[in-house]
């Protein structure tokens, strides 16, 4: 019996040691791959890190004292921006809105037990799989050259990487739903839009509304991002701002400000919303 | 009693339903309200005016197909052959394909039995194939002014003016100016892809090159091959290949370093490990502003310091993954099981090891699994950021947008990253498989 006990101590040990050691080898070759990636990235970029890092504040502290003397006019400059910012805004709801409309469709449709055609499942699936490959900036850049610049390139290009952000939650929320009301719906031979109206969507409806609401956060930040390579709103506004160059930053400063307010505003505004719906008590 | 309280009862159920009533019909309300709203705002009736369908017309036949170019020179005479029109697909002085014969007359074959002579005298003739119901065309420069055979009523395929003739059919395209007599083949396919026209290699196909005689007497066959298409001087393979690594780069620097600076301020800003309340709304406000300041402004302001590159694209993620991971981190601290804790405490552990053997487990597989998410997100933000600041395949593919012409390399890119952003997707999910349920 003793004998046993010792043996198994032993062999506790040994796969102890060997976990640890394993572990180790794991642990050292993230280091080591991080530590030769940075310095890796820092020869390949122009400016060194050393080099730069004092120079890391001038840029703000520049803006700062352009915007400082004039802070009388900065209110104004909030006025004339206001519009580009709402534009930007628009930009993420529009496309939040259609993607998320279609992300429904496809994600019902991509849903085993819910499909109105099991065949292509797999069809949709992929299909999703390549609107969230694709990022925003390709589509947008390219429709630009088409389109012409404005709002409507980067709207086409967030909505349709929405769909594949969107429709991949939307699905797994969907695989959770109880199919009991389905059943129910289709003995009284209900219409396949009937059944995922009045079957599937209630269940499923605050979870997705949930995840659209962080999906419009982040489309207010693309959207913004997207302005930047010429595709309307604050972003346009921001890098023609930028181009005027040292002892004009005063109007880049407001753009900044109104950008940073936006992003914080929705921020709270849909985690507060989304802490709702997830923990009881109806928003509506 | 039970009267009066069935009646509230109902009375609230009554007000439920109308209220669901009205909200069912103000909702869709509401939502096509803002959409005729945006519709105006957004300018939708005059996108017709703005839009461009030739130009997506080009940057679709240029996806798949590319032209050569077939030049004369009208004031020396020499004819040129060169692909896209480029000097790297210039064709050495004297020689053309097989479909140009080059001489006193140049001939010019296209397809379907349409041909183009340019004759002597900064003259040229269209000959349609028999049977086809347009005419031949003839046209020659006299006194820097384009003359034509061509009657008044223009045909559709030709646009003629005193400077300039352009003729289009299905088989090509022929423009005639002043300074030069141009054709345009079109073919299917990325030109070049593999080997420029300068390369030993070019038109040799893949067996002749990897089993068949020494083409090039200095290098081996499969060496010399390998490198002539890694240099090739069109598709620069090399470039993009380290772009595509620089934007991985980016993304896993990023990462890993946020998720690293973010995993000890997160014990601070997590209300059941952080004591102290000043420390815990100090860190936590720190994660809002790196958070809300965006990856846009921080690039701008990185790339101010840092100048363009892939250190100053991680920067920019990193920090405003860092204030991601606190948040994401502290929640999932602030949800921590604390049964395991006390199991620990019982046995007579210390603070530390109490962290060490009740929590760590717990929280780090959590914390890897939303590490691993974020690292395919920010392959895609990766490539956006390099496409502002400089940097990566993003940077490579706004270069080839703004150039307007050479929309195969922008579809070669497009593929590459979608290729790059599944590949990271697969590889963040099969690392999370085997890391966190060991398999």
């Amino acid at each position: 019996m003793a004998y046993v006990d010792s043996d198994f101590r032993a062999h506790y040990f040994e796969m102890l040691r060997r976990k640890r050691l394993y572990s180790g080898i794991v642990l050292a070759i993230f280091v080591l791959l991080l530590a030769s990636g940075f310095l890796l990235a820092n020869d390949r970029n122009a400016g060194g890190f050393l080099q730069g890092m004092p120079q890391v504040l001038d840029f703000p502290a520049d803006v700062v004292a352009d915007a400082a003397p004039k802070v009388a006019e900065l209110p104004a400059h909030l006025v004339t921006y206001f519009p580009a910012l709402l534009e930007t805004v628009n930009i993420a709801a529009v496309s939040t809105l259609a993607g998320g409309v279609l992300a429904i469709f496809v994600s019902l449709l991509s849903t085993r037990g819910l499909a109105r055609f099991p065949r292509p499942i797999p069809v949709f699936r992929r299909f999703m799989d390549l609107c969230r490959a694709i990022p925003e900036i390709v589509i947008a850049l390219i429709l630009i050259f088409v389109l012409g610049g404005g709002p409507v390139p980067a709207m086409i290009a967030i909505a349709f990487h929405t769909i594949g952000a969107l429709g991949k939650l939307f699905s797994e929320v969907n695989e959770n739903a109880d199919l009991k009301p389905v059943e129910g719906l289709s003995s009284v031979g209900a219409s396949w839009m009937q059944r995922m109206w009045l079957g599937v969507v209630p269940q499923v409806a605050p979870n997705w509304l949930s995840y659209a609401l962080l999906r419009f956060e982040i489309n207010v930040r693309a959207s913004a991002i997207l302005g930047f390579v010429g595709a309307g709103g604050i972003g346009y506004e921001l890098k023609n701002t930028m181009s005027w160059g040292q002892g004009k930053f005063d109007e880049a400063a407001a753009i900044f400000i109104l950008l940073f307010l936006t992003i914080v505003v929705f921020d709270q505004l849909s985690s507060a919303v989304r802490n709702r719906l997830t923990h009881g008590r109806a928003v509506l | 009693m039970q009267g009066t309280a069935s009646h509230a009862r109902y009375a609230a159920a009554e007000a439920l339903l109308s209220r669901k009533r009205l909200m069912a019909f103000l909702v869709p309300g509401v939502v096509l309200a803002y959409l005729v709203y945006i519709f105006f705002a957004f300018d939708i009736p005059g996108l017709a005016q703005r839009a461009d369908l030739e130009n997506g017309r080009t940057l679709i036949r240029d996806a798949y197909s590319y032209k050569t170019h077939v030049t004369r020179d009208n004031r020396s005479g020499d004819v040129s052959v060169s692909i896209e029109g480029e000097r790297k697909g210039d064709y050495p002085e004297g020689t053309a394909p097989e479909w140009v014969a080059l001489g006193e007359e140049t001939v010019v074959t296209l397809p379907r039995g349409h041909e183009v002579r340019f004759l002597p005298g900064n003259a040229l003739v269209y000959d349609f194939p028999e049977g086809d119901p347009r005419a031949d065309i003839e046209a020659r420069i006299e006194d820097r002014e384009v003359v034509t055979d061509i009657g008044e009523a223009l045909p559709d395929h030709v646009s003629l003016s005193s400077s300039r003739l352009n003729i289009t059919t299905e088989a090509g395209r022929v423009s005639l100016t002043n300074n030069r007599t141009e054709v345009f083949r079109y073919f299917t396919g990325w030109e070049l892809f593999f080997f420029t026209l300068d390369s030993p290699y070019h038109g040799h196909s893949f067996w002749s090159i990897a089993f068949g005689e020494r083409i090039d007497s200095e290098r081996t066959n499969i060496a010399g091959a390998v490198s002539d298409f890694w240099n090739n001087a069109m598709w620069r393979h090399k470039d993009v290949a380290w772009a595509i690594f620089e934007t991985i780069l980016m993304a896993f620097l990023g990462t890993a370093g946020a998720a690293l600076i973010a995993l000890p301020l997160a014990f601070v800003a997590a209300r059941n490990f952080s004591r102290l309340w000043a420390a815990r709304f100090g860190v936590r406000r720190i994660f809002d502003f790196v958070r809300g300041v965006d990856g846009l402004i921080w690039t701008i302001v990185l790339s101010r310091a840092f100048g363009p590159g892939p250190l100053t694209g991680a920067l920019a993620i990193l920090l405003t993954d860092t204030g991601t991971f606190g948040k994401l981190f502290s929640e999932t601290l602030e949800n921590v099981d604390s049964k395991q804790i006390e199991g620990v405490q019982s046995t007579g552990a210390k603070k530390l090891q109490r962290y060490r053997f009740g929590v760590i487990p717990q929280v780090i597989p959590v914390f890897l699994s939303q590490a691993l998410y974020m690292l395919e997100s920010n392959t895609r933000s990766a490539t956006i950021i390099g496409a502002i600041t400089g940097g990566g395949i993003g940077l490579l593919l706004t270069q080839a947008i703004i150039t307007q012409k050479d929309w195969e390399e922008v579809t070669y890119y497009i593929v590459l990253i979608i290729l790059m952003v599944m590949f990271m997707d697969s590889a963040s999910s099969w690392l999370r498989n085997k890391l966190i349920r060991g398999e």
